[in-house]
């Protein structure tokens, strides 16, 4: 212990300290947090719990009863998957009105999610959240994910994802920061402006091999800085601003040195 | 040659002997090595174009070595995780192979395109410079041609190489352009056929796209940017306005060794430039965008910069309404106009320019000092509008971005570029014109009164006066060295026996023109409005403190075209009162 309480002054003593907070909690949290095992079966208790979530957090536009009114959709049927990729997306419980319903920190944590998802699954059958099994891309294919893609997202969401405008201030966001699960939930469940892409329409390994082809593009852009992945436009600003911009400042210099 | 001459020296001398003998080159290296060339950075813009050029010519060289243009179909094998098992052409297989196989491939890529980029930027940039200065005047107009000609290849080298790869994004833009051959009237569908091989896309386009690009446009560039160069050489340059500069003369340095030296860095400079922008920064990843297929669109399709105004003019063509059925042959206007109509007419006023300048001012005389953009207020004035309509439709080209990056509603933005269009560049005329308009009368203000020294002085009587320093000779120079510019006068309608004259409607034609260029404006200072200015302060003269002006000889090197403003003592110092 002397040796300790001598170097409680050193200099790396709040660093080193810091370090094994750090994995203090971290080991406490891996310990702890629900595990996506245990998220599977939803008992009578969540269901019960999901309830009263929603008529505290949901009610008073959905209906006490889910059943939606004008401009508001009816959850009835709708599903786990789109209860956990509203919620967990921080779209729902929704801040305000506008063009469409913005992603923000989600509002109710995972447990909650859960017994809330539970909730509305129970009122009608609809689909499930996707498991880990289905998200899974190890075998996929992204080069059929990125023929898939191309045919059925693309002209919203941009060549790799990286969103675009929809009419009247909507628009199809960009989806580096969506998980395997949410992007799955979203073209089972169709959110906001999104068409629907059920089993039939897509099945599960087009989906997963999209999800493979969204993956492949965190890995970056071959030919250096992507410039928002935006396509021409961001390179004509760019020749502007750093081609001309340097050759002018340059031809300035050139012209100023003495002849 | 001196007899310590060392063996490199005397070999170089041997050769150029050699070669003088033959072929009498010394005279033409003598002559143009002394050509003289006035110093300016604003005159090296041009020399952008031309490095990024001859950068497209090397990196372009490079490019065809590996790439094949057919549209024949083959299965990618390559080592991109997205492409593997797809069916592609050969052109767009061959591009990918060239980006990700071939040693140093995609650098070469990134700076051919960045270099197209950059080569278009500078030209435009160039033009600028070139409209702004009035270089354009006699005996310049034919290059103006030749300068606007070679705008225009180079939108066809962009477009023709842009789409060669034959990826989504670019075949969208050729399908575009398919669409606007076909908006023609009556000769729209056979055009089309002729230009693809029949029906679109077919499988001729990207090998003649690719004759175009490689073989016909850079061929007629070389040739024009040639004959470009040589009017440069025979008009002489442009200068700007200065002491000692005139119309007759060129003020400057010798072609050699100072410009070739500044020159020829300067190609370095800019091919580092290019390099560091194709090492760092991706272009046009086609790898993104997959094998062109006539079926899907990507959000943010959008053509090269130097293409967007005609993107942007067609995304605000409201469509319904504008397509007409004319006995069985259908008009589509809401092509046709944005997308030849806008572009001609913009296109056609840049290329007159100078013509109806000249109408306007009915100055046959040769130009040789540039002009001060102030001092050309309704050019000015015109050049900043037509810009303004450019960069709405380029604005309204990326109004998904806008919308996107700066949440707004794609319609809102739509509809007030609609109205932008038409207004903005109406605005900016009458705002361009009262600031040049106001500059020039700055210019007179510090003429007649000289620089405001912030230094009070009273009076025994009480008065109190802000001294004013006199400008030195080179600052007046700059700012009484340009001829006023008036609107032309006419002939009467009828001569004095009442006999209608011949040519007078043109001649009022003429009349309006020029009312219109020149009606408002702001005379230069005359040495006898300068000599009052300066008398009417010199009773109550000052020492001005701590400065004594280096007294600029007035010996003739300075003197203006028309009058000599008076030599000044420069000691003395104006005031001006209340």
């Amino acid at each position: 212990m002397k040796a300790i309480a001598a170097r409680r002054h050193h200099r790396f003593a709040p660093a080193v300290l810091l370090a094994l907070a750090l994995l203090l909690t971290g080991a406490v949290y891996a310990a702890l947090a629900p595990s996506a095992a245990s998220a599977a079966a939803p008992s009578e208790s969540d269901i019960e719990a999901g309830e009263a979530l929603f008529q505290a957090n949901c009610a008073t536009c959905h209906g006490p009863s889910a059943e939606g009114r004008d401009g508001v959709p009816s959850l009835i049927g709708v599903g786990a998957a789109a209860v956990d990729f509203q919620v967990s997306t921080g779209r729902m419980p929704m801040q305000m009105n506008g063009p469409q319903a913005m992603a923000k920190p989600p509002q109710l944590d995972e447990e909650q999610t859960r017994q809330l998802a539970a909730y509305v699954a129970s009122l009608a059958p609809g689909p499930a959240i996707p498991t880990a099994e289905q998200v899974d891309t190890t075998d996929a294919d992204p080069a059929n994910g990125m023929a898939v893609f191309r045919t059925n997202c693309a002209m919203c969401h941009g060549a790799i994802g990286k969103g675009g405008a929809l009419s009247e201030g909507k628009f199809a966001p960009d989806l580096s920061g969506s998980t395997p699960t949410q992007v799955y939930e979203a073209m089972l469940t169709g959110p906001q402006s999104m068409p629907v892409f059920n089993e039939a329409n897509l099945s599960p390994e087009d989906k997963r091999d999209v999800i493979a082809f969204l993956e492949e593009q965190q890995a970056g852009s071959p030919g250096g800085t992507d410039l928002g992945a935006v396509g021409p436009v961001a390179e004509g600003l760019w020749v502007w601003v750093v081609g001309i911009g340097l050759l002018i400042g340059l031809s300035v210099w050139i012209g100023a040195k003495s002849s | 040659m001196s007899p310590r001459a060392t063996t490199g020296a005397r070999a170089a001398g041997g050769t150029a002997d050699y070669l003088d003998q033959r072929t009498g080159i010394g005279l033409a290296v003598k002559s143009f090595a002394r050509k003289i060339f006035p110093d300016h950075w604003s005159f090296l813009l041009g020399e952008i174009a031309l490095y990024s050029f001859v950068v497209l010519l090397i990196t372009g060289v490079f490019l065809t070595l590996f790439f094949v243009p057919s549209m024949g179909v083959v299965t990618y094998d390559g080592p991109l995780a997205t492409m593997r098992g797809q069916e592609m052409s050969e052109a767009f297989a061959s591009t990918l192979h060239l980006s990700f196989e071939v040693t140093g491939g995609l650098l070469m890529r990134q700076i051919h395109h960045w270099a197209a980029l950059l080569f278009m930027a500078s030209i435009i940039t160039h033009m600028m410079r070139v409209f702004f200065t009035g270089a354009f005047r006699t005996p310049r107009e034919v290059n103006w041609l030749v300068g606007f000609v070679l705008m225009i290849l180079g939108l066809a080298a962009g477009f023709t190489g842009y789409s060669l790869p034959d990826d989504v994004l670019s075949g969208n833009g050729l399908r575009i352009t398919d669409g606007v051959v076909k908006s023609i009237p009556i000769i729209g569908s056979y055009l089309s056929y002729f230009i693809f091989g029949g029906e679109f896309p077919g499988e001729h386009i990207i090998p003649r796209l690719f004759t175009v690009h490689i073989l016909l446009v850079p061929a007629l560039i070389l040739a024009l940017v040639g004959l470009h160069l040589f009017f440069v050489v025979l008009h002489k340059h442009t200068q700007y306005p200065g002491p000692g500069r005139t119309d007759r003369n060129v003020v400057g340095y010798p072609l050699f060794p100072v410009y070739v030296a500044k020159a020829g860095g300067f190609f370095f400079v800019v091919f580092g430039v290019l390099a560091l922008m194709g090492a760092t920064m991706t272009i046009n990843p086609v790898w993104n965008y997959g094998p062109y297929d006539p079926s899907p669109v990507s959000a943010g399709a959008q053509p090269d910069w130097y293409m967007l105004f005609l993107e942007g003019a067609l995304r605000l063509m409201p469509g319904q309404g504008t397509e007409w059925v004319i006995g069985g042959f259908t008009l589509s206007l809401n092509v046709l106009v944005p997308a030849v109509v806008v572009p001609g007419l913009l296109f056609t006023a840049l290329a007159l320019y100078p013509f109806i300048e000249a109408f306007a001012t009915g100055d046959k005389r040769e130009h040789h000092v540039l002009d001060r953009p102030r001092n050309a207020p309704v050019r000015t004035a015109s050049g900043v509008a037509i810009l303004t309509a450019f960069f709405v439709l380029i604005l309204a080209g990326s109004n998904d971005l806008l919308a996107t990056h700066f949440d707004l509603a794609i319609n809102d933005i739509t509809n007030v570029f609609r109205a932008l269009l038409f207004v903005a560049p109406v605005v900016a005329f009458w705002a361009t014109k009262r600031i040049a308009l106001g500059l020039q009368r700055k210019d007179r203000e510090l003429v007649l009164h000289g620089h405001e020294t912030g230094r009070i002085v009273r009076f025994a009587h009480g008065e109190y006066v802000e001294v004013h320093k006199p400008l030195d000779d080179y600052e007046r120079w700059l700012r009484v060295q340009h001829e006023p510019r008036r609107p032309i006068e006419i002939l009467p309608a009828e001569d004095e026996r009442g006999v209608r004259r011949k040519g007078y409607r043109r001649d009022l034609l003429r009349q309006r023109v020029s009312r219109f260029f020149y009606e408002d404006r702001v005379e230069p200072v005359t040495p006898r409005e300068l000599a009052a200015a300066h008398s009417h302060g010199a009773h109550d003269s000052l020492p001005t403190e701590g400065s004594a002006p280096a007294q600029i000889g007035s010996d003739g090197a300075h003197r203006g075209p028309d009058d000599e403003p008076e030599t000044t003592d420069s000691t003395r110092i104006d005031v001006v009162h209340g």
